[in-house]
C-alpha cells in the first residue's frame, strides 16, 4: 500500500508544477493554432508564423502554441484565441492576412471579429459554441476531449488536464484487477476486428513466459482513414498512458509504438512524448516511483499495408519480411520474438485511461450493449464538413453524414457510404438508419474496420469503386497464399474488364463465387476481407454492374471507356472558344454555325473541356454509352440539312 | 502433449501422436490430401498453398490440415462440398498461374499438380479463370539446374531446403502477384553463390526447378 500512495504522490508533485505553468499561461492571451497534418497541409504553420511576427511587431503580450486537431478538418487552418475577458474563440478558414488582422483588431483593439469566428468554447451571448452545432448533439468525446486544446509536445499540458492520473490509479491496483476492469468495461479492439481487449490481456497474462511485450499498432493504412494519425499527433501522451497501463496489466517491461513511416509528425510527437515522460519519471526503470519498469520504443513501419495484420507486424519487427503467418498461436501466447505480446490499436489504448478514471460502468453507459463506448470516424469524400468525429456507438450513419458532416457537398445526391476501408463495404441509402456498431455493420455487409467513412455521391460509379479497392488489396497482398495472391488478381481482372465495357454475362456469378472462396480460403484477414467491397456493391448496386455488362453504360458517367463528351448545340455560346483552347489534342472544332463539335476519334476524354466551359453555359456534357454522342451528332447534321432544303 | 490420440479420418480409425498435423496423419495412413507447400520437418507450417482443406467435426468451416494438430476423438473428413469447392478454386488459381507444358516438362508424370488433378478429378486447365502467364525469363545459368519461374507455384519448399541443406541462395522477393523465388538482387543462379547441390530441384513439386537433362 505504501508504494501505491507513492505513485499518486509522485504524480501530484509533478502535476503541481505543471498546473502552475498552465495557470500562468492562461493568464495572458494565448493563440493555439491547429497544427496537426490536416492543418499543416493547408498552411497552419504559415498562419502561426504570421501570428508570431505580428505579436512581435506590435509588442502584444501573447503566446502562440501549436496544438493538434479538434476534428473540424474542413475549417483548417484553425486557431483558438484565449484572451482574458473573452470566451475562447475559435477562428476557422484562416490565412496569413486574416491572422495579421486578428492580432491587430482583436488583440490590440479588442474587437473579436465575430464575422470570422467559428465557435466559442464557453456559453456566451454572441458566438455559438461547438456544442450548439448540429454535430454537438451527436458527438461525445472520451478520447478526443483534449485534442486540439493542449500542446501535444508539452507534457505539462497533458498533466495539467489530469493526464497520467489513470496510470497512477492503475499502479495502485493489482495488475490482474486492471485487466479485470478493462474486461468488465466491455472495451472491444478498435483496429477493426472488435476482439474484447480485456480477454486479449488475460490471454497474455495467462501465458507462461515472464518476458512480455506490448505493442501499439499505429500502422493505419486504409484509404480515407486518419483517426490514429490525428490522435497520435494531437494527444500523444494519452496513447502513451494507455500503453503504459496495458504494459502494467500484462506485466510487460517493454513496449513499442509501431507507427508507419509515412506519419513523420506522429513519429516525432510520440518520440518527444516518450522522452518527456522518461524525464518526468513516468516511464523508465521505476514508473512513478513504484518499481515497475517500462521502456517504450518507436518502431517505424516501412509502408506495407499488410503489416497492420498482427502476425505480419511482428514479423517485420523481428527483421523478417512482413508476411502474416497462420494463427494460432496468437501473439498473446507467442508474439514478438516468441514471447507473449499484446497488440492494441491506437484508439483502443486511448480508451483505457478513460476507463481507469471513470470505471467500467460509466464507460458502458455510452454506446450499445454489444459495443460499449464511442467510435471515432474519419469523414472523407463528398461531404460538406470532412474531418474527425467521435460519436457514441449506435449512432446512425444518417446522423454522422447529415448532422456531423452537414450532408452532401455540391448540388449532388447521396449514393453510398464506403465504411471500413478495403475490408469494408459500400452501403446504400436504405441502410442509413443502421446503428453503427461492430455487429450491425457486419450484418449489413460492411465492417467497422478502423473507422474510415468515405461518402459517395451519384457521380461515383460503384463498379469503379469496387475496382479501386480490389486494385488496392491486390497491390498490397503480400503474395504468400494462393487465394489472396491470385484470387484478388483474377477479381481485379474481371472488374477491369467490366469497367472497360468488356464484361460478360457470367462475370457477376464468377465474382460471387471467387469472393466466397477467397473469403473462406485465405490465410489472413487481408485476404478474407478483400472481397467485401465487391460483395457489398454486388448486393446493393447490382443494377450498375448490369448496366456496364449488358448496356455498356456507366450510370455515374465515370468509367472512361463507357462515356463520351458531347457539346449541346443549343447551349454552346459559339463565340466562346474556351473548350477549344483547353483541349490538349485539338479534338474540338467549330462547325459552319460556329457551334463547337468534338471529334470523337481524337478525343482522349481528359475532361478539360467540361471544366473549361463557363458555368453560365454548361454546354459540355458526358454521355454513356459513348455511341450516344456520335448518334446525336448525326441527328444534328440531318436536322441541319433538312433546314437547308 | 506427448502420447497417442485416436482420431478418425473419413471414418477410418487412426492412432497418431498428439498434436501431429492431420495432413501427415492422413498421408501416413494412406489417405491422400492435396498439398504443395507443407514440409514435415518444418514445425511452423507455411500454410500458403491452401489446398489441404479438410472438415473437422465441430469446426465452423474447412481448415488446412497442415496446421491442425490431432486431438483425441477428432473426426476429420477429407471431402465435403465446401472442401471440394475450395480445393477446386485454389487449384484453378494455381493452374492459371502455372505455365503448363507437361509434354516437355521434366516433372511430367511425377508432378504434384498432375497428382492433385488425378486424385480429385480436376482439370489442368484453369477453367473459369484466365491464364496469367508472367512471361519471366528462364534461368539456365547454373551448372546443374534450370529454373523456370513461370512454372513456380510459390510453395517455398526450395527456399526451405536451400536454407537447410544448401547454400541459402534462394529466397522470396517482391510481393503480391509479383512475389517470386529468386536470389539476392535477382542475380542469375550461376552467379549467385549457388553450390549446385540441386536439393531444390528435388524439393520442387512442379518442375520449376529441375535438373538439366
Amino acid at each position: 500500500m505504501n508504494a501505491n500512495k507513492t505513485a499518486a504522490m509522485v504524480l501530484d508533485e509533478i502535476r503541481a508544477e505543471a498546473l502552475r505553468s498552465w495557470e500562468q499561461m492562461r493568464q495572458k492571451t494565448l493563440i493555439a493554432v491547429g497544427a496537426a497534418t490536416c492543418g499543416r497541409a493547408v498552411g497552419a504553420l504559415e498562419v502561426a508564423g504570421v501570428f508570431r511576427e505580428e505579436i512581435e511587431r506590435l509588442k502584444v503580450d501573447a503566446a502562440v502554441i501549436e496544438v493538434g486537431c479538434m476534428g473540424h478538418c474542413y475549417a483548417e487552418p484553425m486557431a483558438f484565441i484565449f484572451k482574458p475577458g473573452f470566451p475562447g474563440i475559435c477562428y476557422g478558414y484562416l490565412n496569413e492576412g486574416l491572422a495579421a488582422r486578428l492580432v491587430r483588431d482583436f488583440l490590440v483593439d479588442g474587437d473579436p471579429c465575430v464575422e470570422f469566428a467559428l465557435a466559442a468554447d464557453g456559453v456566451n451571448d454572441f458566438i455559438p459554441t461547438f456544442q450548439d452545432f448540429p454535430r454537438g448533439l451527436v458527438e461525445q468525446k472520451m478520447v478526443m476531449e483534449h485534442c486540439g486544446l493542449i500542446d501535444p509536445e508539452n507534457i505539462e499540458h497533458y498533466l495539467a488536464v489530469g493526464g497520467y492520473g489513470a496510470l497512477a490509479a492503475a499502479l495502485a491496483m493489482d495488475p490482474g484487477e486492471v485487466a479485470k476492469l478493462v474486461k468488465a468495461s466491455g472495451l472491444r479492439g478498435r483496429g477493426g476486428a472488435g476482439f474484447p481487449t480485456g480477454s486479449k490481456w488475460d490471454l497474455c497474462r495467462a501465458a507462461g513466459e515472464k518476458t512480455r511485450y506490448v505493442i501499439c499498432n499505429a500502422d493505419e493504412g486504409d484509404p480515407g482513414a486518419f483517426m490514429d494519425r490525428t490522435i497520435l499527433e494531437s494527444n500523444p501522451h494519452l496513447v502513451v498512458e494507455g500503453l503504459a497501463i496495458a504494459a502494467y496489466a500484462v506485466g510487460a517491461g517493454k513496449g513499442y509504438f509501431y507507427i508507419r513511416a509515412e506519419y513523420p509528425l506522429a513519429v516525432e510527437r510520440i518520440r518527444k512524448a516518450l522522452d518527456q515522460a522518461g524525464k518526468y519519471g513516468i516511464l523508465g526503470k521505476s514508473v512513478l516511483g513504484t518499481g515497475f519498469g517500462l521502456e517504450i520504443e518507436v518502431f517505424q513501419g516501412s509502408g506495407a499495408f499488410v503489416c497492420g495484420e498482427e502476425t505480419a507486424l511482428i514479423a517485420s519487427m523481428e527483421g523478417k519480411p512482413g508476411l502474416p503467418r497462420h494463427r494460432p498461436p496468437f501473439p498473446s501466447e507467442a508474439g514478438l520474438f516468441g514471447k507473449p505480446t499484446v497488440i492494441n490499436n491506437v484508439k483502443t489504448l486511448s480508451y483505457v485511461p478513460y476507463i481507469l478514471r471513470n470505471g467500467a460502468d460509466r464507460f458502458k453507459e455510452t454506446g450499445t450493449p454489444g459495443s460499449p463506448g464511442t467510435a471515432i470516424f474519419a469523414l472523407a469524400g463528398k461531404l460538406v464538413n470532412t474531418g474527425l468525429t467521435e460519436v457514441p456507438m449506435g449512432t446512425t450513419l444518417r446522423q454522422i453524414i447529415y448532422d456531423v458532416g452537414s450532408g452532401i457537398a455540391g448540388n449532388s445526391n447521396f449514393k453510398a457510404v464506403q465504411i471500413g476501408g478495403p475490408s469494408g463495404g459500400c452501403l446504400p441509402g436504405e441502410t442509413l438508419d443502421t446503428p453503427i456498431d461492430f455487429d450491425s455493420l457486419t450484418r449489413a455487409g460492411a465492417m467497422m474496420g478502423s473507422g474510415g467513412i468515405v461518402v459517395l455521391d451519384e457521380n461515383d460509379c460503384m463498379v469503379e469503386m469496387a475496382r479501386f479497392f480490389l486494385d488496392f488489396t491486390q497491390k498490397e497482398s503480400c503474395g504468400k497464399c494462393t487465394f489472396c495472391r491470385l484470387g484478388t488478381r483474377h477479381m481485379l481482372g474481371i472488374l477491369e474488364r467490366i469497367t472497360r465495357g468488356e464484361g460478360r454475362p457470367e462475370d457477376m456469378d464468377l465474382l460471387l463465387e471467387l469472393a466466397g472462396d477467397i473469403r473462406a480460403g485465405s490465410l489472413c484477414s487481408l485476404g478474407k476481407t478483400a472481397p467485401n467491397p465487391v460483395l457489398s456493391t454486388l448486393k446493393y448496386f447490382r443494377d450498375e454492374y448490369e448496366a456496364h455488362i449488358f448496356e455498356k453504360r456507366c450510370p455515374a458517367l465515370m468509367c472512361k471507356d463507357l462515356i463520351a463528351y458531347y457539346i449541346l448545340p443549343h447551349k454552346c455560346e459559339r463565340s466562346c472558344d474556351a473548350c477549344v483552347g483547353s483541349c490538349p489534342v485539338e479534338a474540338i472544332y467549330s462547325n459552319e454555325d460556329r457551334i463547337k463539335v468534338i471529334n470523337q476519334e481524337k478525343c482522349v476524354k481528359c475532361n478539360s473541356c467540361l471544366v473549361a466551359c463557363p458555368p453560365q453555359y454548361r454546354a459540355v456534357v458526358k454521355v454513356s454509352p459513348p455511341d450516344l454522342a456520335a448518334g446525336k451528332e448525326k441527328e444534328n447534321d440531318e436536322r441541319k440539312s433538312q433546314d437547308n432544303h | 502433449m506427448s502420447g497417442k490420440v485416436r482420431i478418425t479420418i473419413d471414418g477410418k480409425a487412426i492412432e497418431t501422436a498428439a498434436g501431429e498435423k492431420i495432413l501427415w496423419a492422413a498421408l501416413d495412413n494412406g489417405i491422400y490430401i492435396p498439398h504443395l507447400c507443407s514440409i514435415r520437418e518444418n514445425h511452423s507450417p507455411f500454410a500458403s498453398c491452401r489446398l489441404c482443406f479438410v472438415e473437422i467435426e465441430g469446426y465452423p468451416g474447412p481448415v488446412t490440415a497442415c496446421t491442425e494438430g490431432a486431438a483425441e476423438g477428432m473426426a476429420v473428413r477429407t471431402r465435403s462440398e465446401r472442401v471440394d469447392r475450395l480445393v477446386r478454386t485454389g487449384f484453378e488459381m494455381i493452374m492459371s498461374n502455372h505455365r503448363t507444358e507437361c509434354g516437355v516438362c521434366p516433372k511430367n508424370r511425377s508432378c504434384a499438380l498432375q497428382k492433385i488433378a488425378k486424385e480429385r478429378g480436376l482439370r489442368l486447365k484453369p477453367g473459369r479463370l484466365e491464364k496469367l502467364d508472367r512471361n519471366l525469363p528462364v534461368d539456365d545459368t547454373a551448372e546443374s539446374i534450370i529454373y523456370d519461374p513461370n512454372k513456380c507455384v510459390l510453395c517455398g519448399r526450395c527456399v526451405w531446403t536451400c536454407k537447410k541443406t544448401g547454400s541459402g541462395t534462394l529466397g522470396f522477393a517482391k510481393r503480391g502477384f509479383d512475389r517470386m523465388v529468386t536470389t539476392f538482387l535477382e542475380a542469375p543462379l550461376g552467379e549467385s553463390g549457388c553450390s549446385g547441390c540441386s536439393a531444390c530441384a528435388e524439393a520442387c513439386p512442379v518442375g520449376a526447378l529441375a535438373l538439366k537433362r
